[in-house]
């Protein structure tokens, strides 16, 4: 059998499925029937002939649904804004600096973190394939695997982040890091004015995962106000 | 490979679509995909740059059109053909093979947790070699177009930068995705100044930065 044989069909419907925004599922949903069978089969052979174990299957996919994503980051993140001897370390061996809290393994192994500064802002892109910090920021969002955000962060970062309603001033430095090796990046956003008060875990809970990627700044929701 | 998957600098791929709340898997099948590939990749059969190189492979229409754990599935399965896990036949069927053996999983339950929090990667090397160009040196990216897999992006080939950071030794990509050897050495993140990437209509002051590794560059 060809390759073709298992890429036609399921792929076809998918083409259809343009338009998300807000009905993105349907592009989700369009595709598998066929999909969900085939992977459903394909998991029962292997079940089967002893390759796989179905428990560890179920434990990494509940690892990847609720025990890594950007909550590991924002800590990061938030203990480097109270600990200015942290962000010391987080900016000069970024990856043991993130093993202090209990994060690391697969897809951030070597992690660089590059901080923004009202003269520079940062921007994190993998134009080859998805590279992304796994165990700061989990599973990409589709928009970061996709062709749109892949092909145009790298040449027009500028219009990129206006896209997600982010306006650069002319005299900052714009600095895109494409992923194209082993190294994986975190981007340190600015800690938003007005925040002195707060404690280390109520300034993780306003850092999003689009702002460690670059493609936001932090903010602070008005007052009584929850994003 | 000079493939579709190569689109840095492409322009015509619309615009970017952002879904609010996302959630993880958007549907049960991708979840279960991700978890097979890393299942199998237990058995070290081939390697991340094998596995990179596969999805390249991917006819360029079908690349376009299809979502992201589509392609991990179709690249599962080549390999897991490929490397004589499974056959054609049996992914058809359904149905394992009349006499084949019966294995022993390779990843356990117990082995899931550490490769979220203490993994050791597979493509760094602990190993002395000097490298060949110095922090602050100008470089120029190889202008090559090798057909096989390759991690230099065509937006880069040819082009004048400046090495920033020396990130340590690594497996290389074009020979290792083929098993032809991991033939270690430096790689480099490398300035390029976004106006000698685009030309004269790029912002001044912007720049991105590549890794590189040292058969990428060659001195200034």
């Amino acid at each position: 059998m060809t390759r073709r044989g298992f890429v036609t069909g399921a792929g076809a419907v998918a083409a259809q499925g343009h338009g998300h925004g807000g009905g993105h599922e349907h592009e989700h949903q369009a595709v598998p029937s066929d999909l969900t069978l085939r992977v459903k089969a394909l998991e029962s052979l292997l079940v089967e002939k002893g390759l796989v174990d179905r428990a560890a299957l179920d434990a990494l996919v509940d690892t990847y649904e609720h025990k890594v994503g950007p909550r590991n980051g924002a800590r990061v993140v938030a203990r480097a804004w109270v600990d200015p001897a942290y962000k010391q370390r987080l900016l000069t061996d970024s990856t043991a600096a993130i093993a202090e809290l209990g994060y690391g393994g697969q897809q951030g192994e070597y992690m660089v973190v590059v901080e923004n500064t009202p003269k520079v802002h940062n921007l994190v892109v993998c134009t080859l394939c998805s590279c992304y910090p796994w165990p700061v920021l989990g599973l990409p969002p589709v928009w970061y695997k996709s062709a749109p955000y892949r092909s145009r962060a790298v040449i027009d970062p500028r219009g990129v982040v206006r896209e997600f309603g982010l306006e650069l001033p002319e005299d900052v430095d714009v600095r895109v890091w494409d992923s194209t090796a082993e190294i994986r990046y975190l981007v340190l956003p600015e800690r938003p004015a007005g925040t002195e008060q707060l404690s280390e875990d109520r300034l993780a809970a306003l850092v999003t995962r689009d702002a460690m990627i670059g493609v936001a700044k932090v903010t602070v929701p008005k007052a009584g106000g929850q994003r | 490979m000079n493939g579709v998957h190569d689109m840095g600098g492409m322009h015509g791929m619309g615009p970017i679509q952002y879904e609010k709340n996302e959630p993880v898997f958007h549907a049960r099948w991708e979840g279960r995909v991700l978890a097979l590939t890393r299942a199998i990749g237990a058995w070290r059969k081939w390697n991340i740059d094998a596995g990179r190189y596969q999805i390249e492979q991917i006819p360029a229409a079908d690349y376009l059109r299809m979502s992201y754990y589509e392609k991990w599935f179709t690249r599962l399965v080549e390999l897991m053909v490929k490397h004589g896990l499974v056959t054609h036949a049996e992914v058809e069927s359904g149905k394992r093979a009349k006499g084949s053996p019966k294995a022993t999983p390779a990843l356990t339950p117990a082995m899931v947790a550490p490769l979220v929090s203490n993994w050791k990667s597979a493509t760094g090397r602990d190993v002395r070699l000097a490298p060949s160009f110095k922090v602050g040196q100008r470089v120029r990216a190889r202008n090559i177009n090798p057909p096989g897999h390759t991690r230099l992006p065509r937006y880069a080939r040819g082009k004048l930068g400046t090495i920033d950071r020396d990130h340590g030794v690594y497996v290389f990509p074009d020979t290792n995705a083929q098993f032809l050897g991991e033939k270690p050495q430096h790689v480099y993140s490398v300035l390029f100044a976004a106006r000698e990437l685009w030309g004269a209509e790029a912002a001044p002051r912007d720049s991105v930065y590549l890794d590189l590794w040292d058969d990428y560059l060659e001195p200034a």
